[in-house]
């Protein structure tokens, strides 16, 4: 009886592992953060994401700051995504949950009304959607 | 006991570990079955964080969890995405919410009544259905009278249908559609478009030059497609009723009803009415036909967002009943003798069509689309002593899909196509019997890399019994090379078969002899239509005194390799021939937007047509067909109060330059017309006060500078003689007319 019990609990056990083994798709729906403000950044983001190779489709959200893709996972990764990203001066929030910042020279070549870290343009940006709304 | 209890609490380790990392919830969403709810691979996670999890079969998720997540993020393609701040680990039940409703929402708030798009590849602009109240009257042949790109004209001076050109051209080498179905052509050529109440329509696409091969080879110089209202978005009841000081009645009304969750129904009645009879010229013919319409369409859609099925199924039905002629004629006493000359127009008219569009939930750029329409056109006319009927019987089916060749910057659009027409012709006493059939193929690919350069390149093969086996080309291509510009450039091949009577029908109302020369072709002996439309167009946007404002300078060339030329010179006779020489058809148009003030607008266009064909006897330019036009529209509205009250004014002003008539001089001399016709200038306004949402009131008034053509019929005085033609007609009968309307709706 105890040996039944024990090797159950070791297949729940196991089971939950193999729950978190990842298949590699050909249309894998990826999801994380990247940072930005405006309309001229998601075209910037979803641009630069969807010239890697194999992103098939790019949708970034303004207010969630949410990027959707689907890529083919065979032929990229959700790292060499976020690299891409990078380069074009946008932050994204990585694999191990931390926020990965853009260089200093990449965030420098984005248009000045979509510097995002800067909270005045942020700001700024809020009010544009408030007045927007109010319409 | 011990080992028991041991064992029991090995028994649970995976338990505990669980409940203590792990948070659960369900996504749900409302449109799913009520048994299924849940929604399958929606992705969820922290915020700030990239611990994320998948939901299963049932909508079920479970996400590790640790103190310092507050802020779950959940998201889901074409669904908006919703942060949930989690207090506890109690499990959530969350319900998406489609973003197409959102979407709506934001639309609402700021729309433009015409909107001229930046972004796509062709010429392309789209009228929307606050534009088309401008135009407070009908149907819409007279949609497009606040429109530059479109003009309108007159078919003749009995009927007083108004007709559309694009490009200088008429619209039989227009492709014009409803929902993506060409609709107007054949048999319904020249009436076709006042058959379409304009109170059904809720937007209009307009592409100027060559556009897609998606829906055919018969566009030449430009596509209108026209979207009706849609059961799902239309309101619960409206009603518009209309009245005209020219005898003019009209009512609209629309039903809509939910049936069930995934199905919407409409039903939309149309009906026109003109008893009175006006002879304000004094020629003792009627200004204006007697008319009564009965329009009837019942729609059903079909929206399934989860598994993304949508589906329209149509049906309407149409009678119309036309007479004119001289002012005493009795059609029971009258008809087919020469005591009075007369003319009865009656039209019968089936159709159906249905449309299935699957969107691939998991790949949402890809779709497959299947339309199929039947429709049966009946006419039975006579005109004084001729006698002109036709049936149309057609069948049309386009199978389309949309994807991707490696990711969204390349798309593409293929399918297959069938139509079949058969027409049966009775022109007084000869049959004109045709079946016309195709079948075809169709590839279009669409780049785009997402900033300044687009273009689409279509090409489709198509083998038809009349026409051959052809392949017809087109490719748009759109570039940015500055800030706030557009260049655009467009060329493309278009092939018809002309459907001569029907098209030119006004010929009947004249004395003029029917002479179609035969050179053994398979179209009334005649060659079928091709031609090459090639088109460039430049949009700059710039902004003065703080105003924004658009210029764009259009320029496109017609060339056709084969035209059946229709031959109005000699005012013995009508001609029908194959081209031999050159026929050109060249337009430049400059158009202005400016915002004057707060919504206060200006819009402005000048047009210059060059269209010379070769007729038998010489070069000519088109007859009836001013080289020189300019049109400007002022629009103002004052800002709607919270219940939506408003007032708004709109002023449409067109000044028509000369324009060549056709041949007169071998009349006797009180039939003569003078070479050209005198310049004009014409005025339309309209007022309309909206009280609330619901219910809205306008007055307008046509033609206020009461332009009238002095002679619309020659020889109306012996209406049997050899003489005699309404045919000529460059502006309009009926002088300045006044007319009032209402609008009520409820959501």
């Amino acid at each position: 009886m105890k040996k039944i019990i024990f090797i159950f609990s070791l297949f729940l056990i196991g089971f939950s592992v193999q729950s978190q083994e990842i298949k590699k798709k050909k249309n894998a729906k990826v999801t994380f953060e990247v940072d930005g403000i405006c309309g001229m950044c998601k075209k910037r983001i979803e641009t630069a994401a969807l010239k890697t190779k194999g992103v098939k489709f790019a949708l970034w959200d303004v207010s969630s700051h949410q990027l959707n893709l689907i890529m083919d996972e065979r032929k990229t990764d959700v790292l060499t995504v976020q690299k891409n990203i990078l380069k074009v001066g946008h932050d994204v929030v990585g694999l191990d949950a931390q926020k990965i910042a853009a260089t200093e020279e990449a965030y420098n070549s984005v248009h000045p009304c979509c510097k995002y870290r800067d909270e005045e343009i942020v700001l700024d940006h809020e009010g544009g959607l408030k007045k927007q709304k109010k319409q | 006991m011990k080992k028991y209890i041991l064992s029991s609490f090995l028994l649970l380790i995976p338990f505990i570990i669980f409940s203590q990392t792990t948070f659960k919830g369900m996504i749900m969403d409302k449109n799913n079955p009520k048994d299924n709810l849940g929604v399958e691979d929606v992705s969820v996670h922290w915020l700030h964080t990239n611990v994320s999890a998948i939901t299963n079969k049932k909508g079920w998720f479970t996400i590790p969890y640790k103190t310092e997540y507050k802020k779950l993020v959940v998201s889901y393609l074409g669904y908006k995405t919703d942060t949930i701040l989690i207090t506890s680990l109690k499990p959530i039940h969350h319900f998406l919410t489609l973003k197409s409703e959102l979407n709506e929402v934001i639309v609402k708030t700021k729309k433009k009544a015409t909107y001229k798009s930046f972004l796509s590849t062709a010429n392309m602009f789209t009228v929307n259905s606050e534009e088309l109240l401008k135009a407070a009257c009908c149907n819409l042949a007279e949609s497009f009278e606040t429109n530059p790109s479109i003009d309108v004209s007159f078919s003749d001076a009995l009927t007083g249908t108004k007709q559309i050109q694009m490009l200088g051209l008429t619209s039989p080498y227009l492709l014009i559609s409803q929902e993506n179905i060409p609709s107007v052509r054949g048999a319904s050529q020249v009436f076709g478009l006042t058959f379409t109440p304009g109170t059904w329509v809720e937007s209009i696409q307009i592409t100027k030059g060559a556009g897609s091969v998606v829906n055919g080879y018969e566009s030449i110089s430009g596509q209108i497609n026209a979207e009706l209202v849609k059961p799902f978005s239309d309101n619960k009841f409206f009603l518009n009723a209309y009245s005209s000081l020219n005898g003019r009645l009209e009512l609209n009304t629309h039903f809509n009803q939910r049936v069930s969750d995934k199905w919407q129904t409409g039903i939309y009645i149309h009906g026109n009415y003109r008893g009175e009879k006006f002879d304000k010229n004094n020629d003792n013919f009627l200004d204006n036909p007697l008319a009564n319409q009965i329009n009837v369409m019942n729609r059903w859609q079909y929206t399934d967002a989860k598994k993304g099925w949508v589906s329209f199924i149509n049906v309407r039905f149409l009678n119309d009943e036309k007479q004119t002629g001289e002012i005493n004629f009795n059609p029971e006493l009258d008809k087919g003798t020469t005591n009075a000359w007369g003319s009865e127009i009656d039209t019968k008219r089936f159709e159906t069509s249905a449309k299935l569009g699957y969107v691939f939930p998991e790949l949402p750029f890809q779709s497959i689309g299947f339309q199929m329409a039947y429709s049966n056109h009946q006419q039975d006319s006579y005109f004084g002593l001729n006698v002109y009927d036709i049936e149309h019987e057609s069948i049309y089916s386009n199978l389309i899909f949309n994807s991707i060749i490696g990711d969204t910057r390349n798309k593409f659009k293929t399918g297959i196509s069938f139509t079949y027409d058969k027409f049966d012709e009775l022109v007084n006493i000869t049959n004109y019997d045709r079946k016309e059939n195709s079948l075809g193929a169709f590839f279009e690919y669409g780049f785009d890399n997402l900033d300044d350069f687009s273009f689409t390149a279509g090409l489709r093969i198509d083998t038809h019994n009349l026409l051959g086996t052809f392949v017809t080309p087109r490719f748009y291509l759109r570039y940015v090379p500055w800030e706030n510009s557009v260049v655009r450039a467009s060329f493309g091949r278009g092939k018809r078969s002309a459907n001569i009577f029907a098209e030119n029908q006004q010929l009947f109302a004249s004395s003029r002899q029917i002479n179609v020369k035969d050179v053994g072709g398979n179209i009334y002996g005649l060659n079928p239509e091709i031609a090459w439309n090639y088109g460039v167009s430049y949009m700059q946007k710039f902004n003065v005194f703080d105003k924004k404002g658009d210029i764009t300078f259009d320029f496109y060339q017609t060339d056709f390799q084969n035209q059946v030329i229709v031959d109005w010179e000699n005012p013995q006779e009508i001609s029908f021939y194959d081209l031999d020489g050159k026929s050109v058809a060249n337009s430049f148009q400059v158009e202005l937007s400016y915002t004057l003030a707060e919504n206060f607008n200006l819009r402005t266009a000048y047009k210059y047509f060059d269209i010379s064909i070769d007729y038998k006897s010489e070069n000519l330019q088109k007859p009836i067909q001013p080289k020189n036009r300019f049109f400007a529209n002022l629009s103002y509205e004052t800002v709607a109060k919270e219940n939506g009250s408003q007032w708004k004014f709109d002023a449409t002003f067109n000044s028509i330059g000369k324009q060549r008539l056709p041949k007169t001089a071998s009349n006797p001399v009180q039939y003569q017309l003078s070479e050209y016709s005198d310049a004009y200038q014409m005025l339309n306004s309209q007022i309309t006060k909206v009280f609330s949402n619901k219910f809205e009131v306008y007055i307008g008034a046509e033609n206020l500078t009461n332009v009238q053509q002095e002679n619309p019929i020659l020889a109306s005085d012996a209406p049997f003689g050899s003489n005699f033609d309404s045919t000529i007609l460059y502006s309009p009968i009926f002088g300045r007319a006044m007319y009032a309307g209402l609008r009520f709706k409820i959501k």
